[in-house]
């Protein structure tokens, strides 16, 4: 099997799938010409993450590190959900095959870009340096 | 409900061939090259097999060359028509951009190696034109090579006219006919082939064994050398049961082409006309000059391994040109071939039939796949902002 359960588990049923009406904050990475794109939606209350949606448009993986990555973070401060890596992600799904390490990446830029909008909507300040686009291989190949 | 769909990757070895092929274990063992009763036997059975497969394609059992299967044939045929070609200083091969990886991989690395490669367009119906093979061929133009039919859109090319050509011009023409051979008719001697690739499991046979025609008077490069089995051009002893199966294979279908080609390529209309129904769908490849078991459907707005893999719950199996099922970056460079932009070819779907396919596997198919294709668009953020308009449909 080219995936593990788990991938396979949040693949047949994503959590979080949809979109949040009036969200606090949107992100959106990587492009369809590449073959995946990652869409989430967060609403913060009291700087905690109380709903998270997503839409993703792209292979197996990408649905489930997409539906993993926003298990990780409902519920979490916006700090916590920040320290989010694509690593974690990874172990939490009992593993990637290589070639698809990059959909993890894109879920932990998908939901940087997600509190980057949240900040930027409400004013709030934040070190620049952190948030920088994604330039992995698979992006700008 | 199970279903296979997945015909062109490889096929169910028949009974027919498994039958065949049993004796070769335990009971027609010996080594053909060996002069004893038990030896000889399996000699007698091995040139059996070689008259079984030429008749098949209007060949002489003297032409046809056992190999390990389509891509060894391929291979073969490309660095014979090169060795002979490097004795004229003729150093340029014309070919086309939707090979099979088995053909392009091999011009590539002749490329590094001084040879010149003209890869010809493919219309976005995936043929070729006659025409621009004419116009590529040089003075030190070694070799044509052009599919017979392609494997992921199915698409048949023109064959026959291009072997008159290259006959015209003196170029050596050899065909990937690995997609064509026991799915169409095929005539060496009337289409002007000098060298035709075939693989056993793509029509029913064995995996693992294919077999190279060289028309008489082509002088073959060896790509395996040792012991002078298959006239000291491809050494190595025979794999019997496996050539025996794929003989047997063949024969069956070569002698039910016409009455499979009618039953399967019903079951491909009724697929293609009904699927077309999803909104902003595309059929892939000339509907007309296509093999009778190929499907090929781009959905707009989703990605093809997420679309393989809930059809493959569903008990579909299926395959697709996606970047993520290719192995690499890019989706298929078939489909980017015929034009599709990137985002449009990630979303492909082949489904390829056989004759064992039923009626309701087909209906099957037709409820399923729209239901997988609107899930998946659900989620999927490019068909949001294609419903909002923020992006251009182009299917
Ligand atoms: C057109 C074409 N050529 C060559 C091959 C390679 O054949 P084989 O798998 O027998 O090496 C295939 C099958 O994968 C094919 O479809």
């Amino acid at each position: 099997m080219l995936y593990s359960k788990k991938v396979m588990d949040h693949f047949k049923n994503p959590r979080n799938v949809g979109e949040i009406e009036n969200a606090d904050g949107i992100g959106e990475v990587g492009n369809a010409k590449c073959g995946d794109i990652m869409r989430i939606y967060i609403k913060v209350d009291n700087n905690i993450i109380t709903d998270v949606k997503f839409m993703t448009f792209g292979c197996g993986s990408a649905i489930a590190t997409s539906s993993m990555a926003t298990e990780m973070i409902k519920g979490k401060s916006v700090d916590e959900a920040l320290e989010l890596s694509n690593k974690a992600v990874v172990e939490a799904l009992d593993g990637l095959p290589t070639a698809k390490i990059h959909c993890s990446v894109l879920a932990e830029e998908a939901v940087r870009a997600a509190i980057k909008d949240y900040y930027d909507k409400n004013g709030i300040e934040y070190d620049k340096e952190k948030f920088k686009d994604c330039n992995c291989a698979h992006c700008h190949a | 409900m199970f279903v296979y769909a997945d015909n062109a990757a490889t096929t169910k070895t028949s009974k027919t061939a498994i039958d065949a092929m049993l004796p070769f274990f335990d009971k027609i063992y010996g080594n053909p090259s060996s002069l004893h009763e038990v030896g000889q036997i399996a000699k007698e059975e091995l040139e059996k097999a070689r008259e079984t497969v030429a008749k098949c394609f209007n060949a002489e059992a003297r032409e046809i060359y056992f190999t390990s299967g389509g891509s060894e044939a391929d291979n073969q045929a490309i660095l014979t028509a090169v060795k002979m070609g490097e004795r004229k200083n003729k150093k340029h091969i014309v070919s086309t951009k939707f090979e099979h990886h088995a053909v392009l991989h091999t011009l590539q690395k002749l490329e590094k190696q001084g040879i010149e490669v003209t890869y010809v367009d493919v219309n976005k119906n995936g043929v070729v034109k006659v025409e621009d093979i004419a116009s590529a061929i040089r003075e030190d133009t070694c070799l044509v090579t052009v599919m017979f039919a392609n494997n992921e859109i199915g698409t048949i090319q023109p064959i026959k006219e291009i072997g008159a050509i290259c006959k015209k011009r003196k170029v050596i023409f050899h065909t990937d006919a690995v997609q064509a051979a026991g799915h169409i008719n095929i005539d060496v001697v009337d289409m002007n082939i000098d060298m035709l690739s075939i693989s056993g499991h793509k029509f029913h046979g064995p995996k693992g064994v294919g077999a190279l025609y060289a028309r008489k008077g082509i002088f073959l490069t060896n790509l395996i050398e040792g012991g002078a089995q298959e006239r000291g051009k491809r050494a190595g002893t025979e794999n019997l049961p496996a050539i025996v199966g794929m003989a047997a294979a063949l024969k069956e279908a070569v002698d039910n082409i016409d009455k499979h080609a009618k039953y399967v390529s019903a079951l491909r209309d009724k697929l293609i006309r009904e699927l077309s129904k999803i909104p902003h769908s595309v059929v892939n490849g000339d509907l007309v000059n296509r093999v009778p078991n190929n499907v090929n459907m781009c959905f707009e707005g989703i990605e093809g391994e997420s679309l393989l893999l809930m059809l493959d719950m569903e008990g579909i199996s299926a395959s697709s040109g996606s970047a993520c099922t290719s192995g690499s970056l890019d989706p298929s460079h078939v489909l980017l071939a015929i034009g599709l932009p990137h985002e449009v070819a990630h979303g492909s779907l082949r489904l390829s039939l056989s004759a064992e396919n039923t009626e309701e596997e087909i209906d099957h198919i037709i409820k399923t796949v729209p239901e997988v294709v609107n899930y998946l668009r659900k989620m999927s953020p490019v068909w949001d902002e294609l419903c909002k308009g923020e992006l251009n449909h182009v299917i």
